[in-house]
């Protein structure tokens, strides 16, 4: 199981972000994506979860091409965005609910736990602060069985108690083999992580 | 097909507890149809003549109001982008919103529309005749309107263009629609105009869903 990129391009209305990005990932890598506002942390995760097409370059699962048919890209991944994807007029655990059964892991309620979201689980989206939305939709990544995950600020509105959380259930997921991309201003002091700047290679 | 239904279901569920989305586009429809004999006045003969013609184009525009939210409402809370990374088909996906988006905003206008046929004094053969072609022409309206839908996504206030965009398309639904209801008014075989319109939802249904996954890969990158 590796996921890797070569030479990817990113062009946004007619500006270059950034080019020749290149990384490999294997079971229990972290990758680090930093940089200035405006760098491109974000369309480059979109890039890499099949949201946004790059201008050039490939992404590859398991040596396949993912935008081939053979590639099993589909399923082996999950994207936590800055949009939190509640419904307000939904309770969370109907919200999870919703979002396990489509990415076919049913296991709500553990997940619900992990994050301590269990007083919670009744109460409409809408009515949660940013924290709780923020932890709601870990807790939507941490119920899916994907073994990489892609996260743009996962942390943003967190307070330190579950930013610690995270951490601990980030490397969890890594020590089990899994992979993360992931989009941070502040360090998460990870032991074992790798670095792409994209200060460094902005065009 | 458990995500599948899982999807409508969930579509559903938003539909019932907002509300708006329903009693909208209904209050709109009862309130166009009731203008009309306002408008041209009292005379029941008229009221019969036109009143097929009233409640198509009444339907159309009904449809029209509840049509820009059908990807936007997810567009903009990001749950959009997770329908797509998951497993079903972008295919597959658009047709699964828009028999949510026609059960929710055009069967309710087909339920009442009996009741606004009476009031504009249309005879009891071209009520019936009239419910079964909004059945059998109305999913062309979600399925066309699901193109635009999809190409408006990204936009702010794409309702207008939606409407621009989608309406001529619309025509042809209209022309048959109407025939059909005045064919049985008049004595006439409905059939061959509700086999057209038949004809015309399966054609859609192709289209459709095609070119509003087409459209949606477009306006998202």
């Amino acid at each position: 199981m590796s996921f890797a990129a070569e030479n990817l391009t990113c062009l946004r209305a007619d500006q270059l972000i950034f080019e020749g990005v290149s990384f490999s990932l294997s079971p229990g890598d972290a990758l680090w994506v930093r940089g200035r506002n405006g760098a491109g942390k974000s369309s480059f995760l979109r890039i890499c979860a099949k949201l946004l097409k790059p201008l050039s370059g490939m992404l590859k699962w398991e040596g396949e091409d993912i935008r081939s048919d053979s590639s099993n890209f589909h399923g082996n991944y999950h994207y936590l965005g800055h949009q939190d994807a509640l419904k307000p007029v939904l309770t969370v655990s109907e919200n999870l609910s919703f979002w396990a059964g489509f990415h076919g892991t049913p296991d709500v309620a553990r997940a619900l736990a992990e994050f301590e979201l269990d007083l919670l689980r009744d109460t409409p989206a809408g009515m949660l602060s940013q924290g709780q939305k923020k932890r709601a939709n870990l807790a939507r990544l941490a119920a899916s069985d994907a073994r990489l995950w892609i996260l743009d600020e996962p942390v943003s509105a967190l307070d330190q108690h579950f930013i610690d959380l995270f951490k601990a259930r980030l490397i969890r997921h890594l020590q089990n083999g899994g992979m993360a991309l992931f989009a941070t201003h502040q360090d998460l002091m990870l032991a074992k992580v790798r670095t792409l700047n994209l200060d460094d290679i902005a065009s | 097909m458990k995500r599948f239904f899982g999807l409508i279901r969930r579509d559903l569920v938003l539909a019932v507890r907002q509300g708006s989305a329903v009693t909208l586009s209904l209050c709109f429809f009862v309130i166009v149809v009731v203008l009309f004999p306002l408008g041209v006045g009292p005379e029941l003969s008229v009221l019969a003549r036109i009143g097929p013609g009233v409640l198509w184009v009444a339907a159309l525009l009904s449809c029209l109001l509840t049509l820009d939210r059908m990807f936007q409402a997810d567009f903009e809370d990001g749950s959009l982008d997770l329908l797509i990374i998951g497993p079903l088909p972008l295919e597959i996906l658009v047709l699964g919103k828009v028999i949510a988006h026609w059960l929710t905003s055009i069967l309710p206008l087909i339920v009442i529309t009996p009741v606004l046929a009476l009031s504009l004094n249309m005879p009891t053969e071209g009520i019936w005749t009239m419910s079964l072609a909004l059945l059998i022409g109305t999913p062309t309206l979600s399925l066309i309107g699901a193109i635009g839908a999809a190409l408006t996504v990204a936009m702010r206030r794409g309702g207008v263009l939606l409407s621009l965009l989608v309406l001529p398309l619309y025509i042809p639904v209209l022309i048959f629609g109407a025939a059909a209801v005045e064919a049985a008014i008049g004595q006439l075989p409905a059939t061959p105009h509700l086999l057209l319109l038949a004809g015309i939802s399966l054609g859609s249904l192709v289209v459709g869903m095609f070119a509003a996954a087409a459209a949606l890969r477009l306006a998202l990158d």
